[in-house]
């Protein structure tokens, strides 16, 4: 039986891009509002699994060639790798600082924290661990 | 006076809340269920915009957008799962 879907993946191809949007914006507002690494990636694991639902496996492997392990893994290292960072500077671990620069596109005294770096640490980890856990149920061998 | 046009628009959604309950819990087939599931997540989006208006704030508009997300993507899966029996599909076949 050949079921053709070709409302939801139509849909899907909009939609993803919508979820996307919100999750980069709920991740870059969490310093002044509600949201922050951990929502945003679970924003994004969901994005990403509409499209694993409205598609496939192995086109979804060709179409996002990414080792989710190594996601968790190389979110883990950013993750310490900030905290390690205030070493340099004779801080105590995970000291975090802002400073305020004037960048061409987002206006004079824009807020550049590093705790903004720490935060992408956690947004890697946690769209690593949940499309692997999703994946791994998903893969059944019969 | 809005106060009390949103508490009574609030009790009127909460019964239409606890209707979709009724349909969850008596259903007779897994659709109607899952249906009612997820107009029971609308009605929930519209219970959290009327008291983030009651509450004169604006931080619950994220969980708005969050809910109804959540809302499609699960109704998706369960009507993938009912239809098919698996959810992630192998390859391109569907099998």
């Amino acid at each position: 039986m050949n079921i053709n879907d070709v409302i939801l993946r139509t849909a899907t191809k909009v939609i993803t891009f919508i979820i996307l949007a919100f999750s980069l914006y709920l991740f870059f507002a969490g310093h002044n509002n509600p949201g922050g690494g951990f929502i945003g990636g679970l924003v994004t694991a969901s994005a990403l699994v509409l499209m694993y639902l409205a598609f496939d496996l192995e086109s979804m492997k060709k179409a996002i060639p990414v080792n989710y392990i190594t996601m968790t893994a190389v979110g883990l290292l950013i993750a310490v790798a900030t905290g390690l960072g205030s070493f340099l500077f004779g801080a105590p671990f995970l000291s975090h600082t802002f400073d305020y620069f004037d960048l061409p596109l987002f206006g004079e005294k824009t807020e550049l924290a590093t705790a903004v770096l720490f935060d992408l640490g956690v947004y890697l980890t946690v769209v690593g661990i949940t499309m692997t856990i999703i994946l791994a149920i998903g893969e059944d061998q019969s | 006076m809005l106060d009390t046009l949103l508490l009574i628009a609030l009790f009127i959604q909460s019964l239409a809340a606890l209707g979709c309950m009724y349909r969850v819990i008596k259903g007779p087939s897994v659709s109607d269920r899952v249906v009612a599931l997820d107009s029971m997540g609308i009605s929930l989006i519209s219970i959290t915009a009327m008291l983030s208006v009651l509450l004169r704030s604006q931080s619950f508009m994220d969980i708005i957008l969050l809910i109804g997300i959540l809302a499609f993507i699960g109704t998706i899966a369960y009507s993938k799962f009912i239809e098919r029996g698996v959810v992630i599909d192998r390859n391109r076949r569907g099998k």
